[in-house]
């Protein structure tokens, strides 16, 4: 796992492995929302932390096709299944590997850009939290729905169908924590479910990944 | 695609598999690499302990040559034999970003994958496939003198002949009639 | 006998292909029954005028919305346990008449919500359930035709039916959680008997009983549909065979 992780992060971050997209696509969409709703401190402070949360859902869906598309393509990818990692690992290694380089940036840049929409102090601090908690479940999701499509033409697209709709219980817990810190609420439930599905995903979807990636293969 | 197909090959000892394109060269080698399963007999003795090469060298452009070698020795935690690109003549291209390669070059970082993977039961698909000629006898040299001379087993499907003096069988006559049981499709029938 | 002998296609379709015309002939004089009952025999509700009489098509249809999932859940599961062909097809030929059942829920509710809320759509979690659900049974059937092999999508779309039961139920709770409180004096209730009197319950049981008839002659017949297409590929891909390999 630890190979493939290096492997993954070390592609991603040389030139042509798209590390930096997906932040800079998060960046252009939270400048582009105040130009759509107007100027106006109050709606935008009130609407930040569902923005940066969606605009962080689309950001990490952007990369997701590249999961295992890339692998595909060359080859890889049943080298890596003959491989002594079993597929499960993989899946696992993959998804970490998406985090680390699209995930996590996005987490430390969202209090940044939550500046341009007025978020309050506590609501980014919450935002911040609401987001490490959520984004590795987004990762882990996305990369389930790379291995469903791997290899299909127009995957990219129908990816993000097949994606979008098993973020939503993400999206609501995760806004929804941000939201009532911002606000000076309890945070303690939403932030409880959250870390519940995060940690179901990680147990359970890498196996869904496997069983895809075996069939894909076969 | 294919039935009948039978053989056993004894540590140390190589098979070459004949036929023409299309005929399921590819499709018998996944199988014993355990990629997929036939739809009857059985393959004994691969499975943990086989190594796959297919057409494509899987090689990322952006990992350089030693880096690619490296990770693979690393995803199977074996050593990497410094020797390998003696074997291979990669020496000069160690550092060299994958993608510049040419295509034997490729090729060569491919086939150096089977090297460093320390696998008794190496399966190659089209191993020869854009190498020139002394290259193919370097490979050659490595089936021979590295692999088999430690007791590997090596089952090629090849159309050139690499002066290994193996055993060879030929999957034509064993081209499954159209009739064929098997496959999904039997039970729409 | 065992149940599973109707698993081989052929059976399948000699069985059931005699009953589909009957089925849909029950279903339509079942439904109009049901509906002509509910919609001119029965009472008009204190509170809501005769804009209670869409229940008859939208409560029903809900039903059958979640069902369908339902039914397709348990087809994927006897595929991939016991990769009957005719399971696998079942789930795909019940998807897009799930969608359809989603789709008039999701109308008539809004169609109701107009007089009742004052607007078209409110972002109620029920209505909000049934949204998501429609946008899973989308990314499902979309799965479906973007995989040429049929083996290979029927594998897929099973394990993404699985995964995909497992958050749409997880969505169904988080839009609770969501929209908490937001709706609850306006949360129409109707479809639990407590809440209604007999007068307004039997013609719907009736409805009800129609839509399952419904759904159950659509699916035979759209998996006799999915049955035949899979043998017209398999004998075309005989023939195929044949003409590659001279006799």
């Amino acid at each position: 796992m630890r190979a493939v992780l290096g492997r993954d992060l070390r592609l991603a971050v040389r030139a042509g492995g798209g590390f930096g997209l997906g932040l800079a696509f998060f960046l252009i969409v939270v400048v582009l929302v105040p130009f759509g709703v107007g100027p106006e401190t109050e709606i935008l402070s009130r609407i930040a932390p569902g923005i940066l949360w969606v605009a962080a859902l689309l950001a990490a869906l952007l990369s997701l096709d590249r999961i295992f598309a890339l692998d595909h393509e060359d080859g890889s990818l049943p080298l890596l299944a003959t491989a002594p990692l079993p597929l499960e690992g993989l899946a696992l290694a993959k998804a970490l590997a998406h985090w680390l380089t699209t995930g996590l940036p996005l987490v430390v840049a969202a209090p940044i850009l939550g500046v341009l929409l007025h978020l309050s102090g506590p609501g980014m601090l919450w935002l911040l939290v609401s987001l490490a908690i959520g984004t590795p479940a987004l990762s882990l999701i996305g990369t389930f729905g790379a291995a469903l499509t791997v290899g299909l033409r127009r995957g990219g697209l129908l990816l993000s169908l097949i994606v979008l709709p098993l973020y939503v219980p993400v999206l609501i817990f995760g806004a929804e924590a941000a939201r009532r810190g911002a606000d000076g609420l309890s945070v303690a439930t939403p932030l409880l479910l959250l870390g519940g599905i995060g940690l179901g995903c990680a147990a359970l979807l890498p196996f869904a990944a496997a069983a895809a990636l075996r069939v894909t293969l076969r | 695609m294919l039935e009948g197909v039978s053989f056993r090959v004894a540590p140390g000892r190589g098979l070459v598999l004949r036929g023409p394109n299309g005929i399921g060269k590819t499709t018998l080698l996944r199988a014993i690499a355990g990629l997929q399963p036939p739809l009857s007999g059985r393959v004994e003795g691969a499975g943990e302990r086989a190594g796959y090469a297919s057409h494509a060298d899987g090689i990322k452009p952006a990992l350089t040559v030693a880096e690619t070698l490296g990770f693979w020795a690393d995803l199977y935690r074996a050593e990497l034999p410094e020797a390998v690109y003696d074997w291979f003549d990669l020496a000069d291209l160690r550092d060299r970003p994958a993608g510049t390669l040419s295509a034997g070059q490729g090729r060569r970082l491919g086939l150096a994958r089977l090297a460093v993977i320390g696998r008794e039961v190496l399966l190659l698909d089209e191993p020869t496939v854009s190498l020139d000629a002394a290259s193919v006898r370097r490979f050659a040299a490595f089936i021979r003198d590295r692999h088999l001379a430690q007791g590997g087993i090596a089952v090629l499907a090849t159309h050139i002949d690499l002066g290994l003096e193996l055993p060879e069988i030929d999957l034509t006559p064993h081209r499954a009639a159209p009739e064929a049981r098997g496959g999904s499709d039997e039970a729409f029938l | 006998m065992s149940i599973w002998s109707y698993a081989n296609p052929r059976k399948f379709l000699d069985t059931t292909g005699p009953w589909v015309p009957w089925l849909m002939w029950l279903s339509a004089a079942v439904l109009a029954v049901g509906l002509v009952w509910g919609f001119f025999f029965t009472p008009e509700a204190e509170r809501f005028g005769s804009s209670v009489k869409i229940i008859y098509l939208h409560v029903p249809s809900a039903l059958m919305a979640i069902n369908a999932w339902l039914m397709m859940l348990v087809a994927s599961l006897i595929w991939l346990i016991r990769r009957h062909h005719v399971s696998a097809l079942a789930a795909r030929a019940a998807a897009p008449v799930g969608m359809v059942m989603t789709l008039i829920a999701l109308v008539t509710g809004a169609i109701w919500g107009q007089p009742m809320w004052g607007t078209w759509w409110a972002w109620d979690p029920r209505l909000t359930s049934f949204l998501i659900l429609f946008l899973f049974y989308l990314g499902y059937i979309a799965l479906w035709t973007a995989i040429p092999d049929p083996d290979q999508a029927a594998d897929l779309t099973s394990v993404l039916c699985l995964v995909g039961s497992v958050f749409a139920l997880m969505s169904r709770y988080a839009v609770n959680f969501w929209n908490q409180g937001l709706h609850q004096g306006a949360s129409l209730s109707l479809d639990k008997q407590e809440n209604v009197a007999d007068v307004f319950w039997v013609p719907l049981l009736v409805c009800m009983a129609g839509f399952v008839l419904l759904f159950v002659a659509l699916v035979l017949l759209r998996t006799g549909t999915e049955i035949r297409l899979r043998r017209i590929r398999a004998l075309r891909a005989r023939a195929r065979r044949a003409e590659t390999v001279p006799a």
